[in-house]
């Protein structure tokens, strides 16, 4: 156990040292695409709450759109009009940036999307959003997490980013990770440290892997200017978080799959349209996917991030100008590999007799084909273990195609 | 009964906040009758209630509310007078940085003790609460009266738990105060309300019916604001015809799978749409308001639904307030709800993944006793499982903080520390991210980057106290002779005092419960 501790301690003060750099952290990957030289790296943010995916992208070619969303519809004129994608879809407008990704068709929304989960409760529904499984109840791990098992061996990939003081589940699991949140703190010594995780190695190895992972991540989340600037409003927070997540992952040894979490969506009562507090949600959404392209750098050609929520919400507004929950949502896609430009959509309308129980957008997407679709052909996760481990007995869900350039 | 070490622990860390330093012979006294000691604080008659001066009630703390913020709108108006116009509710900054407001001692310690960590925190919670905008000239501004509230009010909870004997009917209140959580982030009221509404809601009925429980939580304007109940009219309802408004099942939805049946727990989305109409009207008298005094609960017969209601099976005639009260009793009693209760409380005091034979004893006490806490709460208690079960639970970030209070022996006089702390574990004192309140899993709290962030706080406390304790006593103290060998050797072969107290923080023996 002495040499545990000492290579421990050593790979701290490296680290410590070193800046920006996991290179004493044997287990980062190394992860390169041998065929076409290129270095994915994959980001994965969850809106907790259920985000209103007919006021973010709002279909507003269609011809129920404008009465069922009532007031908070966004429209193509007017003081703040929405940002066209294409003929018929609009972006919300407090999200230029993204809008600008599409443009540069390095961004992509997927519409009308669920995952297999019906019901409407928030907390059964991130789980089958995180957990990969068709049903909830199975939150032991994260789809993310198996998927990061079954990457093609040789280049070994143990190491991932949770962003936050807790996992999300997506990407908890047996695949270690390690976590890093923006807290200024003065910290504990490396001495007092390294004699804890001996300490937990020989009675509570759970603790010991912990704690033992924690450490080496903020050495390099802390090196420089990134002073953490924890509390702010949410919007910044959202920003700031997403800065240091792209610091750690542009280095050349840093972690190549990270995932984060941002709660508030659940819009009940006054959501708001062009101005109000999804639009203050979104554009911290905005600003966090602006953080991610400048903060990764050159890495953001290789890069995906896939934004999900765990379900849409109600296509009518409800008494208090917000939405209940609902069903279709969308999903974005951005980043230098994505194949963008696009709203890829089969639109089931808007009519009365369309909307899934009469009340929510009916979804024609499975979520997990979009997921499955960046997997395999980001990270060449096969078809088979995409079917079966990844997302267990979802082989009918075949990968959406096309989604990375 | 013989001393028994292990079982001492059990009493003291799965029910208990952990044993008290200086001459408290907690840990001794646990060891002659475990269970006894766990029983002795719920024979107290009020023994939940936290009354004391200086905590105001939800009516005169709303006044308050409104009386700030008619000011805040008078000093605005006065300094811009073209200005532009701002909301005036939301202002995520000045709520948000309160509780991070102010670099307090560590853990209060007394003014002898060389204020190095205390100042150390001071930059960072400052900055905490200014956030990107921090200015270092910047003047602090002084606490309004929300933000002075809520410290009062977590002053209060910190101190009775830091106190108690065992801790055991604190634990039971944090328990049901997070199984029926709002949160403090929804605006100014929630933060100005969330200790009242502990104090009001939940701890007079801990060891008392569920069904009582129930619906002093949902009648409380905290929750009703919360889950935005009182701006939910009835679509056919006077108010709801006049105003073009209507439902907002937020509340409904989260009474049901939340607070009673749980997820699957045999009710639909028409349920859900029923209990909406059943209680329209439940909401809490406004500023001016002629229904009653500002902040109380108020049944408002212009935005209630009219007509009967099917809810899980059963016709509700339309008598006002009584619908959703009746609605409530039998949902409190529903099969459903004994089940949920018992799997998350057995969850909560013995492991992530509880025997289910216990799960099972404490659904049957829950249905005969209809709904009794004190019975459940005993036959928990009294179970083998909860005894032989290993403590694999790490403490929640509250629970473990406090733990660390007692073992100093150090009240809090200012919960600056404290509620820092749970910030940057994140625990924030009642601000839960969402409806269904902080998760009680081992997956959640063993996290890597928060058992980091545990080490880097046991550290600060260490360094304000730790060279004026003999962490070998407090070992004594804390696990006696239910300590390992290897934690034992480990704090007598630290390099100093202040480092084996980290080490006797961030061991097992405290961390596990």
């Amino acid at each position: 156990m002495e040499r545990t501790t000492t290579s421990l301690l050593t790979s701290r003060r490296h680290l410590m040292l070193a800046g920006a750099s996991f290179a004493a952290w044997g287990y980062l990957p190394k992860f390169a695409r041998a065929a076409d030289q290129r270095d994915p790296r994959l980001i994965v943010v969850i809106l907790r709450g259920a985000l209103d995916g007919l006021a973010t992208v709002a279909p507003i070619g269609d011809p129920d759109y404008a009465e069922l969303h009532g007031a908070i519809a966004l429209a193509a004129g007017g003081p703040n009009p929405a940002l066209p994608l294409d003929s018929f879809f609009a972006l919300h407008p407090s999200m230029p940036e993204f809008a600008r990704m599409v443009s540069a068709k390095q961004a992509a929304v997927i519409h009308a999307v669920a995952t297999p989960y019906r019901e409407r409760s928030h907390f059964d529904g991130q789980d089958v959003l995180e957990s990969g499984f068709a049903g909830p109840g199975r939150v032991q791990s994260g789809w993310l997490n198996r998927a990061l098992e079954v990457l093609p061996r040789g280049p070994r990939v143990a190491g991932a980013l949770a962003v936050g003081p807790t996992a999300p589940l997506v990407l908890r699991g047996a695949a270690p990770t390690v976590g890093w949140a923006p807290v200024a703190l003065p910290q504990a010594d490396d001495d007092t440290a390294m004699r804890l995780v001996d300490l937990y190695a020989h009675r509570d190895p759970a603790l010991a892997s912990a704690l033992s992972q924690g450490l080496k991540l903020e050495k390099v989340a802390f090196g420089d200017d990134m002073k953490p600037k924890p509390g702010g409003n949410q919007i910044n927070a959202m920003r700031q978080v997403a800065r240091g997540a792209a610091k750690l992952m542009a280095a050349d040894d840093g972690p190549r799959i990270a995932a984060l979490a941002f709660d508030g969506w659940d819009t009940h009562a006054n959501e708001g349209g062009a101005v109000g507090r999804l639009a203050q949600l979104l554009s911290g959404l905005d600003g966090a996917l602006a953080e991610f392209e400048s903060g990764l750098g050159p890495r953001w050609r290789d890069t995906v991030v896939v934004v999900a929520t765990e379900f849409g919400r109600t296509a009518k507004i409800n008494g208090t100008q917000g939405t209940d929950h609902g069903t279709g949502t969308i999903a974005l896609l951005a980043g230098g590999a994505v194949k963008g430009g696009r709203v890829i959509a089969d639109w089931p309308t808007l009519k009365l007799a369309s909307l899934y129980q009469g009340r929510d957008l009916a979804p024609t997407t499975d979520l997990r084909a979009v997921f499955k679709g960046v997997l395999a052909d980001h990270l060449g996760v096969s078809e088979r273990a995409l079917g079966e481990t990844v997302f267990p007995e979802s082989a009918a869900v075949r990968p959406m195609k096309g989604l990375v350039a | 009964m013989a001393r028994d070490p292990q079982a001492a622990l059990i009493a003291l860390n799965r029910f208990g906040f952990g044993a008290r330093g200086g001459a408290s012979g907690d840990l001794v006294n646990a060891a002659s009758d475990p269970r006894g000691f766990v029983k002795a604080e719920l024979g107290r008659p009020n023994g939940a209630l936290l009354e004391v001066p200086g905590l105001q009630g939800t009516p005169a703390l709303a006044d308050a509310v409104f009386a700030y913020q008619d000011e805040v709108k008078r000093a605005r108006d006065a300094a811009a007078k073209p200005a532009s116009e701002t909301p005036p509710v939301e202002q995520p900054g000045q709520t948000r940085g309160l509780s991070m407001n102010g670099g307090d001692a560590a853990m209060s310690a007394p003014p002898s003790s060389p204020p190095t960590t205390g100042t150390g925190m001071a930059p960072a919670a400052g900055e905490s609460a200014a956030g990107m905008q921090a200015k270092p000239a910047q003047p602090q501004q002084p606490p309004n009266v929300v933000q002075k509230t809520f410290r009062i009010e977590a002053l209060a909870r910190l101190q009775r738990a830091v106190l108690a004997d065992c801790g055991f009917t604190e634990r039971l209140v944090a328990f049901w105060s997070n199984h029926f959580c709002i949160s403090a982030g929804k605006g100014e009221l929630a933060r100005m309300w969330a200790g009242a509404f502990e104090r009001e809601a939940i701890r007079p009925h801990v060891l008392g019916r569920f069904a009582d429980m129930l619906k002093a939580v949902e009648q409380h304007p905290a929750m009703l604001f919360f889950l935005d109940n009182q701006e939910s009219l009835g679509p056919d309802s006077r108010a709801g015809q006049n105003r073009k408004r209507g439902l907002n099942e937020n509340l409904a939805r989260e009474i049901m799978e939340l607070h009673t049946l749980g997820v699957g727990g045999g009710y639909t989305q028409e349920d859900v749409t029923s209990l909406a109409r059943i209680i329209t009207g439940w909401s809490f008298a406004g500023r001016n308001s002629r229904n009653g005094a500002p902040g109380s609960f108020v049944f408002n017969a212009n935005a209630h639904q009219p007509g009967a209601q099917t809810l899980l099976g059963k016709t509700y005639q339309d008598d006002g307030l009584a619908q959703g009260e009746a609605a409530l009793a039998d949902i409190a009693r529903h099969p459903s709800t004994a089940k949920f209760i018992a799997t998350k409380l057995a969850r909560h005091f013995v492991a992530d993944d509880p025997p289910p034979a216990l799960v099972a004893r404490l659904d049957a006490v829950f249905r005969t006793s209809n709904g009794d806490l004190r019975a459940l709460t005993l036959a928990l208690v009294d179970s083998d499982e909860a005894w032989s079960a290993p403590l694999t639970k790490i403490r929640s970030p509250y629970e473990f903080l406090v733990a660390g209070g007692r073992l100093l022996a150090r009240v809090p006089e200012d919960p600056g520390f404290y509620l820092n702390s749970l910030n940057t574990l994140g625990q924030p004192l009642w601000a839960p991210a969402g409806p269904n309140g902080f998760a009680d899993t081992n997956a959640m709290w063993a996290a890597p980057e928060g058992m980091k962030l545990r080490l880097d706080i046991s550290a600060q406390l260490a360094s304000r106290l730790g060279n004026n304790l003999d962490p070998r006593d407090l070992l004594d103290l804390v696990a006696g002779d239910a300590t390992s060998t290897e934690t034992r050797r480990t704090i007598e072969r630290a390099e100093s005092r202040q480092q084996a107290l980290v080490l006797l923080l961030m061991s097992p023996e405290v961390q596990r419960r």
